[in-house]
């Protein structure tokens, strides 16, 4: 029997890792979103009132939270076509930062004093969202449509004038990114059967980002290396004390300086996975 | 009202402008580029070659005048949707995606079939069509031996050839090619020059900017002239070579550089 103690751990990567996919898919086209904590509050909120108000099966609340935060994902992303590089970070930064503030004054579902009343989800209910999504990805990474992905994130203008629609494209990866982050919300907030709007705040769009760069943004691969490191370093890392933040965070400079595309990249999971690289 | 007309012509512009603020880059542009010809178009530095290209793609959009295909008016079109109508072009500074192999360049533009379940499957399994296509596309061009290299990490000449070879998957009816000989050595330019001959024989217009005059001069059947934006003669190379306005604006001046 696996202690609660590991069992908490591994909840916890399981949802980061589904969170940081949410990053990770919206980033593949080349725009770096500060705001999937709004998109994964947005879902934990609807899946939390489907279930506790409408007594809906979470698998299915889940869905419809989905749908629902791909939608506001796909409005969010239209204004954002105008956008690139920091402009747009912190302009999704400020739709993350305006989620949580429309929560904390959302009286119906307990505003600033939270949310409760969900039951309680198995760990492996939790990794099997997680390893659904990560097969989803990693199938999507071999399709036509992850190349145009590429093709956008790479060189935009080029990717229009070789017949791509750039739009559609950015759009729908906004869409998708916003789908994943409300999963991860949805299964939050029914692993820890309660929620408040500061659990949606800057921060946790920051860990999202921070996987991604540290796991390697280039590979779907790389989210669980980011998320499990992101959550079992700081542990490990507690012989150090007090020191083991500022531990972690010289481990985070050591590895961007020595490699700025995260641990994992196409070559070195090729050579992992025994493939030539030649798909 | 311009009409799609069927005159047997791959490319028409008709009276087109381009201004930049006050700058005015292409002025009463009027080009034809018949179906199954290679059109060159030749100009000093600034003439508006490289904008001409870029109002044709739809990278920016004409002022006024209109651009057909042999099929549509595509004048005001985004540009995606005009190289799905069978325009391709490669640029003056090779643009291939920095992140991509070889082999994904000449995926990544073949013609899709709508909005279809198998675009999210694994390519190699969902659409073997495809990698057939790019296979052919990897051995016409000689390209084998670098298909997995990044394409940006080869030899300008390769390069060059990955640039074309993804442009030539997308099927195209006009191929738009931006000083395709620029940085290329005698061998090499007798190469491309062999290998657009071939592809014009195949049935594929295009049109094509350049300033190797022998290059141009021996592969177009008509040569249009730009300086200032504006189109100073048009004809056969014999004809262009011989026009004393050419000599004067053109030729003349590179003769005294």
């Amino acid at each position: 029997m696996m202690s609660t103690y590991y069992a908490g751990l591994l909840a916890d990567i399981g949802i980061l890792l589904i969170g940081t996919l949410s990053v990770y898919v919206i980033l593949a086209t080349g725009q770096l979103s500060l705001g999937n904590a709004g998109f994964m509050g947005i879902g934990s909120y609807i899946a939390s009132f489907l279930t506790v108000e409408w007594h809906w099966p979470l698998t299915v609340a889940l869905v419809i939270s989905a749908l629902a935060a791909s939608m506001i994902g796909i409005i969010v992303g239209f204004p954002a076509l105008r956008l690139k590089g920091i402009y747009l970070a912190i302009a999704t930064l400020g739709f993350g930062e305006m989620v949580r503030s429309f929560f904390l004054n959302f009286d119906r579902m307990g505003g600033s004093s939270g949310y409760h009343g969900m039951q309680h989800i198995s760990l492996a209910y939790i990794w099997l969202w997680a390893a659904g999504i990560f097969l989803i990805v990693t199938i999507l990474e071999r399709s036509q449509l992850w190349l145009e992905l590429r093709a956008v994130h790479d060189d935009e203008t080029a990717a229009g004038l070789v017949g791509l629609n750039t739009t559609h494209i950015k759009v729908g990866a906004f869409g998708f990114g916003a789908a994943i982050a409300a999963i991860a919300g949805g299964l939050f907030a029914h692993h820890y059967v309660y929620i408040e709007p500061g659990n949606f705040g800057f921060e946790r769009s920051i860990d999202f980002v921070l996987a991604v760069i540290l796991g390697g943004s280039t590979v779907g691969a790389g989210a669980v290396v980011g998320a499990g490191l992101l959550i079992l370093l700081p542990e490990w890392l507690r012989f150090l004390a007090d020191w083991r933040l500022a531990a972690f965070g010289v481990l985070l400079i050591l590895v961007l300086l020595l490699r700025r595309q995260g641990i994992l990249d196409r070559p070195l999971l090729a050579k992992l996975t025994f493939r030539s690289g030649a798909w | 009202m311009v009409t799609a007309a069927k005159n047997g012509a791959a490319l028409t512009l008709s009276g087109v402008h381009k201004n930049f603020g006050g700058i005015r880059a292409l002025s009463d542009v009027s080009i034809t580029v018949p179906e199954g010809r290679i059109v060159g178009v030749i100009g000093p530095n600034g003439a508006g070659k490289t904008t001409l290209f870029n109002v044709i793609t739809g990278a920016f959009h004409a002022d006024s005048g209109s651009i057909v295909t042999a099929e549509q008016i595509i004048t005001r079109w985004p540009p995606h949707r005009i190289a799905r109508a069978g325009i391709a072009r490669t640029f003056q500074n090779i643009r291939l995606f920095s992140s991509m192999t070889v082999w994904e360049h000449l995926l990544v533009a073949q013609p899709r079939q709508g909005a279809s379940l198998r675009n999210l499957m694994p390519i190699r399994w969902a659409n073997p069509e495809a990698a057939r296509r790019a296979e052919d596309a990897l051995s016409f061009f000689g390209l084998e031996p670098y298909r997995t290299a990044i394409a940006r990490t080869l030899p300008y000449g390769i390069q060059r050839k990955v640039e074309m070879a993804r442009a030539l998957t997308s099927d195209p009816k006009l191929l738009l090619l931006d000083e395709p000989v620029a940085g290329m050595n005698y061998d090499e330019a007798e190469d491309l020059r062999a290998l657009l001959v071939g592809l014009n024989q195949r049935g594929l217009s295009i049109l094509l900017i350049e300033h190797d005059m022998t290059f141009v001069m021996s592969l177009c059947h008509e040569i249009y002239v730009l300086d200032f934006g504006a189109v100073i003669a048009e004809g056969s190379p014999n004809k262009v070579r011989n026009d004393p306005v050419v000599l004067d604006a053109y030729l003349g001046a590179e003769g005294a550089c």
